[in-house]
C-alpha cells in the first residue's frame, strides 16, 4: 500500500474517458460502481465542457453485487448504443470492475452490435492515467485504421496525441495546424481531438505523423509506422527553437521549403530576451517539474531561451523516463523521477530555486515556500484552461512562455529600484506593495527554517552579521543566509561575522 | 405551529427508478467530515480512483494540511490478505508517526477494499489496542457500492455511537454535523427553551463524547442518518421525529418538536423563536418574489432535496416539478412528506437518461443537479443550480434561511443580468 494525499494522475480508465471525450461518434461503457461518475467533472468543470462526456457507467451497488453483474453490464452497453448510435464503441472495467472479473469484451461482443466494439485492458492496480490514454488510443488506432493509400501526397500528415484534459492542447493544435499549412503540408486528420471513429479510419491517408504529446500517441504512431510506413516527428515545437526544430523536421519529411515560416515573423521571445530589461533574468535560479514533455522543454526554454540555470528537473511520468534523465544529465543535474508529491516538495526546499515551473502541485509547494511559480504541465485546476489563446507551442506559445515564466519574478526595473531604496520608510522589505494593502511581508528566513533538509546543529551568527545580513535584499537573504550558514559549516566555524557573510558571498558567486 | 403540521390528505407521489446513478459515494463526506472534528484523521483504504475523487472532490482543500489520505492497494496487496493487514498497519503507524496530534482515525473502507472484503473492522480494533489510549482507531464503509455522497457520514457517525460512554448526562442530543455558527445557535435556542444539556454529534473533538443512555432523546438535524438513528436506538435513546431545520418554518417545526418531547409550553416556544422567525421572514422576503411560481426540477443527491423542496414550495412558493432523492427513509422523512404538495412526485433511485429525458421535456426554470450535469445542462439553456453547495454552505436555522434561499435565486439573478 502507499500512503497518498495528492495524486498527479487519476486511474488508467480517467486516461481512456480523456480518449472518448475529445472523440465524437464514440462511446465509453466503463463497469464501475455508483460514485465513479465524479470524473465527469473533470470534463465539465475544469474544462467547461458543454456536453457531458460520452460515458455510460453501469453504477453497480452492493445489492448487484450478489446477482448478476454481468447481465447490468450487457444491459448498460445495450441501452448506450440504442440511445447513442455511435460510430464505435469502447468498453472496460474501472478499478474495482477489474475485481469482478466480469468480460467486457466477451459480454459486448456477444451482443452483436453492429459497429467495432473494443475492449480496454487498463491495469488499474499497476498504471494509471496517461497510460491509460495511451493505451486507448493505440486499442483505436489499431482496430479502426484502415489499409493504407495506394500513394499519399508526400506534402500531408496527421497531428496525433490531443485529447480532452490536457495542458493547452487546444490551442496547441491550432498553433501548430497554423505551422504546417504555412508550409503548405495539408493536415489529413487531427485525432483523438475532434475525430470521429470515421476519420481513424482516414489515418492511413497521410503520408506521415506528428506526435505532440508521446504520452499519449507514441504507442499508436509506432504502431502506424510499422504496419503503413508512416514515419513520425516527435519534436516538440515548443520554444523558439523547439519549433525552427520541428519545423525543419517536418519540412524534410513533406519534402518541402522550411523558408516560409523560418523566414517569418516568428515569435517575440528572442528580442524580448535579448532586451537589456531581461538582463536581471540572468542564472535565475529555477526548478522545473511536470510531465515529460513539458518539463523537457519547459527546461530548454528556461536556460537556452531566457538565461535561467537549471537546479532541478523531475517528471511524474515514469514512461518517459529515459527523456527526462537524459534532459537532466546535459544540465549536470540528476532528474527525479517520482509521483510523490512529499518527494518533491523536498527536493524543492533542498535546491532554493528562485522560480518553479510545475503543475498545480508546485504552485501550491511554492506558494507554501514562498518562491515565484509558473503552471507549464497538467495536472491543471480551471485556470489554466483560459478563455483566451494560450498555446505552449509554436511561435506563439513562445510568446506565452516568456510571459508565463517571467511575470511571477518582479520586473527588472521593479527589483532594480526596490534595491535601491530598501531603506526608504514606504518601500523597505518590512512593508509589502501598497496594492497588496501594505501588509508586512512574511520573513523570507522562515522560509529557510521550514525546510526539512536543513534538520542540523544552528550555527551562530554575531550581531553586526545579522545586521549586515539584512542588508541583502529579502528576496534573496534567504539564500544568502543558507549559503553564509553552509559554508561557516564546512569549515567549523564557532561564529559567523560580517567577514564570513562576504567570504560566503566571495566562495559562492559564479 | 400545529396548524402548519396538518398532514396531506393523498400525500406525494412516491416512485422508485433503478438504472444509471449520477452520484458521488460516501467517500466525499470526508471532505466536511474532517472539518468538523478537528483531532481525527480519515485514512481510505482503496485504489488510485479513491484518491483521485477525493483530490477532486476537496479541491484546493487538499493543499492546507488536511486531515484524510488514501492508503493505495497496490498490484502485490491484492496477492494475499494477510499481506494487506501487514501493509495496512506499516501505513498506520508512519501516518500516526507523522501526525502525533491525531486523536482519532477513522479507515474508510471503499468499493475495491470491500470486493476483496479486506475486514476494517478487525483492523480497527486491532490498531485501537496497539495505539491506546493515545488515538481510538474506528471504521466505516464510505465504497460506492454501499453509500451515496451523504450517506458517508451516516455510516461515520454510526461508527462513533458503540463508543459513546453510557450515561443519562445527555438528555437531548442532536445529531448531524452542522456547520459550528449553527450549533451555536441551536444550543442558544435549546437554552433558552429550558432544554439541555444538548450535546452535538459528531462532536467537535475525539474526546468530546455525550454520554447516552435510555434516558437519551435525538433529533435528527439531517435527513441521511438511517444508520446512525438505528445505533441509537439500539442503545436506548429515542428519536424525535420532526421535518428538518431548513427554513423558518422548518427550524420552527423542529424546535416545537423537541419543546414538546420536554414539555415546554407552546408558548414559550413561540415567544423564544418570535425574533428569529421574523429576522427569516425579513430575509426571505426579498428573495420570494424571484423564486414564486418558478417550477424546479431537484436530481437525486444528498437526501436534502425533500426538505428543499418543501422549503422552496411551502414558503417560496416554488413549483415542484420533480424531486429525485438517492433514497428515502420513509419514516424519518414522513412529517416532510406531509408538507409536499399533494402529488408531488418523489423519485427515489435515478435511471440517469431517463431522468434526463424528463427533465429536458419539462423544461423548468430551474434544476437541482451535481457538477457533472449542471455546465451541459446549462449548455442546453436550462438554469441551474449545483447542489454540492448545499452540503458545505451553513443552510439551517433562522439566521441562515435567508441565504437558503439566496442559493437558489442567485443563478436565476445572473441570468437575468447576463441577458439584459
Amino acid at each position: 500500500m502507499q500512503l497518498t494525499l495528492w495524486t498527479y494522475e487519476g486511474p488508467p480508465h480517467i486516461g481512456a474517458m480523456r480518449i472518448a471525450t475529445a472523440m465524437h461518434g464514440l462511446h465509453y461503457v466503463l463497469h464501475a460502481p455508483q460514485g465513479d461518475t465524479y470524473a465527469d467533472l473533470l470534463f465539465t468543470m475544469i474544462e467547461r465542457r458543454d456536453a457531458r462526456p460520452p460515458v455510460t457507467y453501469t453504477t453497480f451497488q452492493a445489492r448487484d453485487l450478489g446477482s448478476d453483474t454481468a447481465e447490468i453490464f450487457k444491459r448498460a452497453v445495450r441501452e448506450a448504443y440504442e440511445r447513442f448510435r455511435p460510430q464505435a464503441m469502447i468498453v472496460g472495467a474501472s478499478c474495482t470492475a477489474e475485481l469482478l472479473q466480469d468480460d467486457p469484451g466477451g459480454l459486448s461482443r456477444a451482443l452483436g452490435l453492429p459497429i467495432p466494439v473494443i475492449p480496454l485492458e487498463l491495469p488499474a492496480y499497476q498504471k494509471k492515467e496517461n497510460w491509460g490514454a495511451s493505451e486507448t488510443f493505440y486499442r483505436l488506432v489499431r482496430t479502426l485504421a484502415g489499409p493504407p493509400a495506394a500513394a499519399p501526397a508526400r506534402a500531408s500528415c496527421n497531428i496525433l496525441g490531443p485529447t480532452a484534459l490536457g495542458f493547452r492542447h487546444r490551442d496547441d493544435v491550432r498553433e501548430v495546424r497554423g505551422l504546417l499549412e504555412r508550409l503548405g503540408i495539408a493536415v489529413n486528420v487531427v485525432a483523438p481531438l475532434g475525430a470521429a471513429p470515421a476519420d481513424l479510419a482516414r489515418l492511413s491517408q497521410a503520408a506521415f505523423n506528428v506526435v505532440l504529446y508521446p504520452e499519449v500517441a507514441r504507442s499508436a504512431a509506432q504502431w502506424l509506422e510499422r504496419t503503413h510506413a508512416q514515419p513520425f516527428v516527435e519534436t516538440a515545437p515548443i520554444g523558439v527553437k523547439g519549433t525552427v526544430a520541428f519545423v525543419e523536421a517536418v519540412a524534410k519529411l513533406a519534402g518541402v521549403d522550411p523558408a516560409p515560416v523560418l523566414s517569418g515573423e516568428g515569435s517575440r521571445l528572442p528580442w524580448y530576451s535579448r532586451s537589456v530589461d531581461s538582463t536581471y533574468l540572468t542564472g535565475k535560479r529555477v526548478f522545473v517539474f511536470g510531465d515529460a514533455t513539458h518539463a523537457v522543454a519547459a527546461a530548454r526554454v528556461a536556460t537556452r531561451e531566457i538565461g535561467f540555470s537549471l537546479v532541478g528537473l523531475g517528471t511524474y511520468s515514469r514512461e518517459l523516463a529515459r527523456e527526462v534523465r537524459t534532459e537532466a544529465a546535459q544540465h549536470g543535474i540528476e532528474a527525479l523521477v517520482t509521483d510523490d508529491y512529499l518527494a518533491v516538495e523536498a527536493a524543492i526546499a533542498a535546491a532554493q530555486p528562485e522560480l518553479v515551473l510545475g503543475t498545480q502541485m508546485e504552485r501550491h509547494i511554492a506558494k507554501r515556500l514562498g518562491i515565484p511559480c509558473a503552471v507549464i504541465s497538467a495536472p491543471m485546476h480551471v485556470q489554466d484552461v483560459p478563455a483566451r489563446h494560450a498555446p505552449q507551442m509554436g511561435f506563439e506559445g513562445a510568446n506565452v512562455l516568456f510571459d508565463t515564466f517571467v511575470h511571477p519574478l518582479m520586473m527588472g526595473l521593479e527589483e532594480h529600484l526596490l534595491a535601491m531604496f530598501r531603506d526608504d520608510p514606504e518601500f523597505h522589505d518590512g512593508v509589502a506593495p501598497s496594492h497588496l494593502g501594505g501588509r508586512p511581508r512574511e520573513e523570507a528566513e522562515t522560509v529557510v527554517v521550514a525546510a526539512p533538509a536543513t534538520a542540523v546543529a544552528p550555527v551562530v551568527w554575531s550581531i553586526e552579521a545579522e545586521r549586515e545580513l539584512k542588508k541583502v535584499p529579502f528576496f534573496v537573504r534567504g539564500k544568502a543566509r543558507h549559503n553564509t550558514e553552509r559554508y561557516a559549516r564546512e569549515r567549523a566555524l564557532p561564529l559567523i561575522t560580517v567577514e564570513t557573510l562576504y567570504d560566503a558571498k566571495a566562495h559562492f558567486s559564479r | 405551529m400545529t396548524a402548519l403540521a396538518s398532514p396531506a390528505a393523498c400525500g406525494p407521489e412516491i416512485r422508485q427508478e433503478r438504472g444509471q446513478r449520477a452520484v458521488f459515494c460516501g467517500l466525499t463526506g470526508i471532505v466536511w467530515l474532517h472539518r468538523k472534528i478537528q483531532d481525527a484523521f480519515f485514512l481510505v483504504v482503496g485504489s488510485r480512483t479513491c484518491a483521485h475523487l477525493i483530490q477532486s472532490a476537496a479541491g484546493v482543500m487538499i493543499f492546507a494540511e488536511p486531515r484524510f489520505a488514501t492508503a493505495i492497494i497496490e498490484e502485490r496487496d491484492l496477492a494475499g490478505l494477510a499481506d494487506a493487514h501487514e501493509e495496512l498497519d506499516r501505513v498506520v503507524r508512519r501516518l500516526l508517526e507523522r501526525r502525533p496530534d491525531i486523536r482519532l482515525l477513522f479507515l474508510v473502507g471503499s468499493c475495491p477494499s470491500e470486493v476483496i472484503k479486506l475486514d476494517l473492522s478487525r483492523a480497527a480494533s486491532r490498531l485501537s489496542a496497539d495505539f491506546a489510549p493515545a488515538v481510538r482507531v474506528l471504521s466505516y464503509s464510505g465504497s460506492g457500492i454501499e453509500t451515496t455522497f451523504t450517506q458517508g457520514e451516516d455510516a461515520c457517525l454510526a461508527s462513533l455511537v458503540p463508543d459513546l460512554p453510557r450515561g443519562t448526562e445527555t438528555p437531548l442530543l442532536v445529531v448531524g454535523a452542522l456547520a459550528d455558527v449553527v450549533e451555536d445557535q441551536f444550543a442558544r435556542l435549546f437554552d433558552d427553551l429550558g432544554i439541555g444539556p444538548v450535546r452535538f454529534l459528531p462532536g467537535r473533538r475525539a474526546a468530546d463524547r455525550a454520554a447516552i443512555g435510555p434516558g437519551t432523546r435525538y433529533l435528527l438535524a439531517q435527513p441521511f442518518l438511517t444508520e446512525t438513528a438505528r445505533a441509537l436506538d439500539d442503545r436506548g435513546a429515542t428519536r424525535i421525529p420532526a421535518p428538518f431545520p431548513l427554513g423558518a418554518e422548518g427550524t420552527t417545526l423542529w424546535l416545537a418538536a423537541a419543546a414538546r418531547a420536554f414539555g415546554v409550553t407552546p408558548a414559550k416556544v413561540v415567544a423564544v423563536t418570535e425574533a428569529g422567525r421574523a429576522r427569516a421572514g425579513r430575509a426571505l422576503q426579498a428573495h420570494r418574489a424571484e423564486l414564486s411560481g418558478r417550477r424546479v426540477f431537484f436530481f437525486p443527491d444528498s437526501q436534502l432535496e425533500v426538505p428543499l423542496a418543501r422549503f422552496l414550495s411551502r414558503e417560496m412558493g416554488a413549483e415542484l416539478i420533480e424531486v429525485g432523492t438517492p433514497y428515502l427513509h420513509r419514516t424519518h422523512l414522513a412529517e416532510e412528506l406531509a408538507l409536499l404538495p399533494d402529488g408531488t412526485a418523489v423519485t427515489e433511485g435515478q435511471s440517469l437518461d431517463d431522468q434526463l429525458d424528463r427533465c429536458r421535456a419539462a423544461r423548468p426554470d430551474l434544476t437541482v443537479c451535481g457538477l457533472g450535469l449542471a455546465n451541459p445542462l446549462e449548455a442546453e439553456d436550462l438554469a441551474t443550480k449545483w447542489s454540492i453547495e448545499l452540503l458545505f454552505t451553513p443552510i439551517q436555522g433562522y439566521d441562515q434561511a435567508g441565504d437558503l434561499a439566496g442559493l437558489f435565486t442567485r443563478p436565476l439573478a445572473r441570468r437575468a443580468r447576463l441577458e439584459a
